[in-house]
């Protein structure tokens, strides 16, 4: 692959000579990459920055022996960049001893968070110290729960201490006041804390803070065999459990060269659009329930759970957990699937019909709907926000139609994109990304080829990496992959959407009234566990 | 009036202050059994707001530590207070006791009362969601009660009376005669009753989202009898303008006399009458989403003018020179 802009970022850098070799740039498709020193981070990202490139996040890989044992000296800090559909892993390398980096934050917003989370768990600190994060109290500030002599059990503390100090961004003046909402809510939700400032209805600052659906998922990645990564990807976020999965998978086999059968990679983009489609579906619900128009929501949920039976009984799971698997899928559809899903997808598009033009219509739902959150393009720009939230604000970035990974390179994907950023027109994204999805896999059950469901992944050289990159239903998935010794995992780092989807939360509700938070949040939804991790 | 004074009519008024006590959660359940069929759904059996109530009074009721005396009383008063006004409000028949020593003034009295207490408990234990319901439902009150009075006013001033009992008098002795000023009031008085009952456009008595609730975030921290005192409360004042709308707009089938057969066409008349309303109640709720909050003084000055709208046009084209 091509990247038309890779020629001019290097230039860039070179000008400013922050390349200090010439074969710093090497390849690991589907991306390139790029060792960079480590005072130069932040030149880069602000070069990167200028040009306009999207910041895709950025993660630390400690060294796999202990402390002191040979050859575990340094972290490599990776950072991805993208633009126009083409992928640059920026990578240095900080001592183990003192692991500090010029933050890139400054340049892209949306990495705060990243990178204290990186900070709690591997101590790499970015321009001095930061607010923790992921952290609450379970483990304490000098101890690294990526490091190799953490271990993966977690210290057995009886009990992990209340966390009650975490400062808070204080707003102050006469009439402020503060509303203090979770982390255990009313729905049946995940867990976080908001913490609003308002005046009066209105909104002057929200603050998230997450982190209470934290399982260690990178520290029990490591030593698991590949089948193992599999599951636990998928586990990442409930609801993008195929995504996750994929995007896992995706990486695992570009580190081991393994060629995945075609059928098998339809079968995971038919399950790709059926989990779309199934959490579409169940948000545009909600959206409507939460500003009191519940028949939308009955509707809805009727549909979905229909859909997730039928996934249940062609896929095995209600969320088509573990169907897909390193080097292809679990299961085979069956043989009289073929006239089943095509009937279910005809019933589905009749059914969603009547009932987005009344959603689309709707002068009460409108009245609560348009310019309710809004998010410029601006804002969605600078955080890097991808999928529905992206689409809505101008961003029509879908990796399936602008990094074509099979088998969608061989389909045509329409990306549905508004401008207007509010609640409304991520509603109509979704809607309109149902009706793509219905059609695409309308071709895609034209197009399924013949042939095995999975081929077994050829062992991995140790050290050898990959990056998956899947467009699930919220958004670009990232994954990264590392082997160590003996095809075991020794980093895995997956990058759902919802980091960038959660700034965005924080900057929308600016400005609306508090009661208006509900249906807000319910149209960006990000995912709780999947930035836990 | 000195005829109502009677001990049939007490017995009567009291009778008919206990159907209130009945028949309040039986609406709710009516209304969300129709809610449930308009969306597709089986819904909850038709007594299930009964068995809530019974399911709270049985439960232990936890109280907050930082709670003051007057978050224990507040149920109490609050529930005496909503049924104390329903106990004015004509259900079966007119002419009772209660009409007599009770007009439509205090029954707008009685109603603030309650909600006062209501707003004091839920800003008394400090939560943050206690005080902001507080501060929304003052906002709705404030608005909600000038309007009830205008439309209240404009049959006032057809019957030459504030006593309920006697204005239902006169409109059936007068007649069915289609007057603008009624249309008008009738109007204004159903705004007011969605918005003072907590009703969608106003308020979603469903919401479990507490940032966007009203009456319900003044009662997140209650439990057992008292919550079921709140809840039974807000039953009781959807009953009560149920009733109001159905018994003094569409007065036909209420007893006049202490009969049998009186009492039983006027407790046939008002079930079939607030069936009816629950329904269209019902229907109204399934076709419109909640309003964002600061369009609820919208909704109330438009209540407020067609109470004004409903006055002028008595004082323009009804009274007689």
């Amino acid at each position: 692959m091509k990247i038309d802009w890779l020629f001019e970022f290097l230039t860039r850098l070179a000008d400013k000579r922050l390349l200090s070799h010439a074969d710093d740039l090497q390849s690991l498709p589907p991306a390139r990459r790029l060792m960079l020193n480590p005072h130069d981070w932040g030149s880069a990202a602000k070069i990167g920055a200028r040009m306009g490139l999207r910041h895709a996040g950025v993660w630390a890989d400690p060294p796999d022996t202990a402390h002191g044992a040979p050859g575990a000296a340094y972290i490599v800090v990776r950072a991805c960049l993208e633009h126009h559909g083409g992928y640059l892993l920026l990578e240095t390398l900080v001592p183990l001893q003192q692991p500090a980096l010029p933050s890139q934050t400054p340049y892209y917003p949306g990495l705060d968070r990243l990178e204290r989370h990186c900070h709690d768990l591997t101590g790499v600190s970015f321009s001095g110290p930061a607010r923790r994060w992921t952290r609450h109290q379970a483990w304490r500030a000098d101890e690294f729960p990526l490091s190799a002599e953490f271990p993966a059990a977690g210290r057995s503390d009886p009990r992990t201490p209340a966390d009650t100090d975490y400062p808070f961004v204080p707003v102050h003046g006469s009439g402020v006041y503060e509303i203090p909402v979770g982390p255990v809510h009313a729905g049946i939700i995940e867990p976080g804390h908001f913490r609003f400032h308002a005046m009066g209805e209105e909104v002057l600052l929200l603050e998230e803070r997450l982190g209470y659906v934290h399982k260690g998922i990178e520290k029990i990645a490591v030593g698991r065999d590949p089948a193992g990564l599999a599951r636990l990807a998928g586990r990442v976020s409930g609801d993008s459990t195929a995504a996750h999965t994929w995007a896992a998978c995706q990486a695992m086999e570009r580190a081991t060269g393994c060629e995945v059968p075609p059928r098998a990679l339809w079968l995971r983009a038919l399950m790709a659009e059926r989990e779309r489609i199934a959490n579409h579906l169940g948000d545009i619900g909600a959206i409507c329930n939460d500003v009191g128009f519940t028949f939308a929501l009955v509707q809805c949920a009727r549909l979905r759970e229909a859909w997730q039976r039928r996934g249940r009984i062609l896929f095995g799971h209600r969320l088509m957990m573990d169907a897909v698997i390193p080097g292809g899928v679990a299961h085979d559809l069956a043989a009289d699937a073929h006239q089943t899903l095509h009937a279910d997808h005809s019933a589905l598009r009749k059914a969603v019909k009547p009932l987005f033009n009344v959603i689309d219509d709707h002068p009460s739902l409108n009245d609560r709907l348009i310019t309710t959150g809004r998010l410029t393009t601006d804002q969605a720009r600078a955080l890097g926000c991808t999928g529905y939230v992206g689409k809505a604000s101008g961003l029509p970035f879908d990796l399936r139609r602008d990094y074509p990974y099979p088998p969608y390179d061989s389909l045509e994907v329409k990306v549905h994109t508004e401008v207007d950023g509010d609640v409304a027109a991520r509603v109509r994204v979704r809607m309109a990304e149902i009706r793509n999805s219905l059609a695409l896999m309308e071709r895609l059950l034209e197009t399924l080829p013949g042939g095995a469901i999975a081929t077994p992944l050829p062992p991995a050289p140790p050290g050898a990496v990959g990056l998956g990159l899947v467009e699930g239903w919220r958004g670009e998935v990232l994954s990264f992959v590392r082997f160590g010794a003996a095809g075991r995992i020794a980093r895995f780092f997956p990058r759902d959407p919802s980091w960038f989807i959660w700034p965005g939360l924080e900057q929308l509700i600016m400005g609306n009234i508090v009661s208006d938070f509900p249906v807000c949040n319910k149209s960006v939804n990000g995912s709780y566990s999947g930035v836990d991790l | 009036m000195d005829n109502y004074l009677t001990l049939p009519g007490w017995v009567l008024a009291v009778f008919q202050s206990c159907l209130y006590l009945a028949l309040a959660p039986l609406l709710v359940g009516w209304v969300r059994k129709a809610k449930a069929r308009l969306q597709n759904r089986r819904g909850a059996p038709l007594l299930q707001a009964y068995q809530d109530l019974y399911k709270l009074l049985a439960k232990e009721a936890r109280v907050a530590h930082t709670a003051s005396p007057l978050f224990r009383a507040a149920p109490y008063i609050v529930f005496t207070a909503t049924w104390m006004a329903a106990a004015t409000v004509p259900l079966l028949v007119v002419d009772l006791p209660t009409a007599a020593i009770a007009d439509i003034i205090v029954l707008v009295g009685l109603l603030a009362l309650a909600r006062v207490f209501l707003a004091l408990a839920g800003m008394d234990v400090g939560a943050a969601f206690g005080g902001m319901g507080a501060s929304r439902e003052m906002l709705i009150g404030a608005l909600a009660e000038p309007a009830m009075l205008m439309a209240v006013f404009t049959l006032a001033m057809t019957a030459h009376s504030t006593n309920l009992s006697s204005v239902i008098d006169h409109h059936l002795v007068d007649g069915f005669v289609l007057r603008p000023s009624y249309l008008f009031a009738l109007g204004g008085l159903i705004l007011v009753a969605v918005a003072e009952s907590g009703r969608i456009p106003i308020d979603n008595p469903t919401t479990h989202l507490e940032l966007t609730m009203i009456h319900e975030a003044m009662l997140l921290e209650y439990s057992g009898r008292h919550l079921a005192l709140m809840e039974w409360s807000a039953q009781i004042k959807l009953l009560l303008y149920g009733t109001l709308i159905a018994n003094v707009f569409f007065p036909w089938g209420i007893g006049r006399g202490f009969g049998g057969a009186a009492l039983g066409l006027g407790l046939a008349a008002v079930l079939a009458k607030l069936a009816a309303l629950g329904a269209v109640l019902a229907v109204g709720e399934t076709v419109l989403a909640k309003m964002r909050l600061f369009r609820a003084p919208e909704f109330l000055n438009l209540a407020l003018l067609l109470s004004l709208l409903g006055l002028l046009s008595h004082v323009i084209l009804e009274v007689r020179a």
